[in-house]
């Protein structure tokens, strides 16, 4: 009975200092492990975040002599005395707010089409999925040259309308800039959220479907009261990643308009670049950067909030 | 009767859609093959999308004439590349530190990378700029090295801030917590360090989630613009995407727009055909976690 009770007693403290070595050993290497990715995410993430915030308060610009000073809200005072800012918060929400239901709802209706089990359903996942993989430098090229007066889209709706229609100047048309860029971006940026929506489609039971048929229900029954809720959370996804990639529309415009003509289509992100980068005005670009970042968090936290799943 | 007919409209509204996608990049293709001037003429008609009437290689070769195509080309692979094998070995020792290995903190840290996720690129773009220009570099001068600062104008500041990343360390983390901890169990009672551990057990089990990063850090490295736009002045280290703007400023054909744009998208568009499968569902897959 001693010898038992003694065994253990004199083995415990021997096994405890050995797991805490070890322990401290797994420690350490996880650290070094870790080490490189934190540190590149502070340096390359963090960091310019937190300038963001810091920049904007001062006056720096990317090549200066002479160290960057605080100047207050100066830039902010300047910044809400632009036309051109407005201009831009404009055009931003304004392609926000249709390509958000439009690509989330043209991109649902595409993943219920190739959803079905019909031969060669694969073929049209990949070409619909073709403009994704495409660049949006590419893709804004191409379409500069289809949207011209005499480019392509002019002569396919021609032909369509037997000659009684004529297209205008696509993009150089205050009128028709804005949305022939919203027609373009959801072409390509639609097959993405097809995806998207097709795997959230296919964790939808397949008995539950069944059921509703043997009640009898319409396809559209079907689609209300099993397919539309059993989406949920891909929902949420879909609006918030549409909705953070609307918001940061520049390419397009850089490479289409220039975010002409008359400023129809100059977007936030384009004015930052344009002026921060163009035009060196560092604090500035950092306050308008500021200023998008609160909104894009502010719009997704609100999305989140409203898509929540509410028991 | 009803279900072959509507079989059949659906089945129409497939392809219809589908030439709806796939006829500008045919369009695209087809017109690198011609001259200007046909390309205008057959705007009216089918020919916009047939390989018919004048076709040639010109505009390929007046190209890579007039512009260092070649150059921008090997940048832009060297960059993506380059980017691509230090990206999966970073973010997979962090995500295997994180998601098998136990030290005090490690939940927060993972809590604190996947709040990161909601940062989009645009909102630091230009505070990075401004940052990067202060970092120190070590300078090759002459025959000796020099201290500077601001990394704009090289290699490393079009690859190192795309290194590390969010959705990497996340994806992988959920990968690996698929794979059974007994693993590790097994191999430290027969002596194995952690770092062999995750070499010779956990990345030679994990090929399909290496496969998904490598894509999804591939793409957007080729397709950057707006980044490489801000840092890069030099002509000789430009990646494809900024080497287009250089045809605006030479005034070129249409016909050597479309043979560039061709020549930097078909390879991905063919490779993307290739593996087509296992990359729509990763994304698939990815889209329902994250």
């Amino acid at each position: 009975m001693t010898t038992r009770t003694a065994a253990p007693e004199r083995l415990r403290p021997v096994r405890r200092t050995r797991t805490t070595n070890t322990r401290r050993r797994e420690s350490l290497t996880a650290l070094g492990m870790a080490t490189p990715a934190v540190v590149l995410l502070i340096v390359f993430l963090v960091v310019p975040v937190a300038l963001a915030f810091a920049l904007a308060f001062t006056d720096a610009r990317l090549i200066s002599p002479t160290p960057a000073r605080f100047v207050g809200l100066r830039n902010f005072t300047r910044l809400f005395e632009d036309p051109v800012f407005y201009k831009s918060l404009r055009n931003t929400a304004y392609f926000a707010a249709v390509v958000v239901p439009l690509q989330a709802g043209l991109a649902l209706v595409l993943a219920l089409l190739v959803n079905a089990k019909v031969r060669g359903v694969n073929f049209f996942r990949t070409v619909y999925f073709l403009p994704v993989v495409t660049s949006m430098v590419v893709v804004s090229l191409l379409w500069t040259f289809l949207y011209r007066k005499d480019g392509l889209v002019n002569h396919v709706i021609s032909t369509l309308t037997l000659g009684h229609f004529q297209g205008p100047d696509w993009l150089g048309d205050p009128a028709t800039a804005m949305p022939a860029i919203i027609l373009m971006s959801v072409w390509q940026g639609v097959g993405f959220h097809m995806i998207i929506w097709l795997a959230g489609l296919q964790t939808i039971p397949a008995e539950l479907y069944e059921a509703a048929e043997i009640d009898g229900a319409t396809p559209w029954h079907r689609f209300c009261h099993v397919t539309w809720p059993g989406l949920r959370a891909t929902r949420t996804f879909v609006l918030v990643t549409i909705t953070i990639a609307a918001f940061s529309l520049f390419t397009q415009i850089r490479v289409m308009t220039q975010g002409g003509p008359l400023d129809s289509t100059t977007t936030v992100v384009y004015q930052a670049v344009r002026t921060g980068y163009d035009q060196q005005q560092t604090a500035y670009a950092a306050a308008i950067s500021l200023i998008f970042f609160v909104l894009v968090l502010t719009v997704s936290l609100v999305q989140r909030f409203l898509t929540r799943e509410k028991d | 009767m009803t279900s072959l007919l509507k079989r059949l409209s659906g089945h129409a509204g497939r392809v219809v859609l589908a030439l709806v996608f796939a006829l500008p990049l045919l369009f695209m293709l087809v017109s690198s093959f011609k001259p200007d001037d046909q390309i205008f003429g057959d705007l009216g008609s089918l020919r916009a999308f047939l390989p018919v009437g004048t076709l040639s290689l010109d505009n390929y070769t007046d190209m890579f004439e007039r512009v260092p195509a070649a150059r921008f080309l090997l940048n832009s692979v060297l960059i993506s590349s380059v980017t691509v094998v230090l990206g999966i070995i970073v973010n997979s020792l962090a995500a295997f530190a994180l998601s098998r290995m136990r030290w005090p903190g490690r939940k927060l840290v993972l809590t604190v990378i996947i709040a990161t996720l909601i940062v989009p690129f645009e909102t630091f773009a230009l505070p990075l700029v401004w940052w990067v220009n202060q970092l120190p570099l070590l300078r090759v001068n002459g025959f000796h090295l020099a201290w500077t600062t601001g990394w704009m104008d090289t290699y490393q500041v079009q690859v190192l801030p795309f290194v590390a990343n969010a959705f990497s360390i996340f994806f992988f983390h959920q990968f690996f917590q698929s794979i059974p901890k007994e693993l590790d169990e097994a191999a430290i009672m027969d002596g194995a360090g952690w770092f062999t551990i995750y070499r010779r057990i956990v990345m030679p089990l994990s090929g399909p989630a290496v496969a998904t990063v490598a894509i999804l850090t591939f793409l957007p490295a080729w397709n950057s613009y707006l980044w490489p736009l801000m840092v890069v002045q030099s002509e000789e280290l430009r990646p494809v995407m900024v080497g287009i703007s250089y045809f605006f400023q030479l005034n070129v054909g249409w016909g050597q727009i479309m043979a560039y744009s061709s020549m930097i998208t078909v390879p991905i568009l063919a490779l993307f055909v290739a593996f087509q499968r296992s990359f729509v569902n990763s994304i698939a897959s990815t889209g329902v976690k994250g």
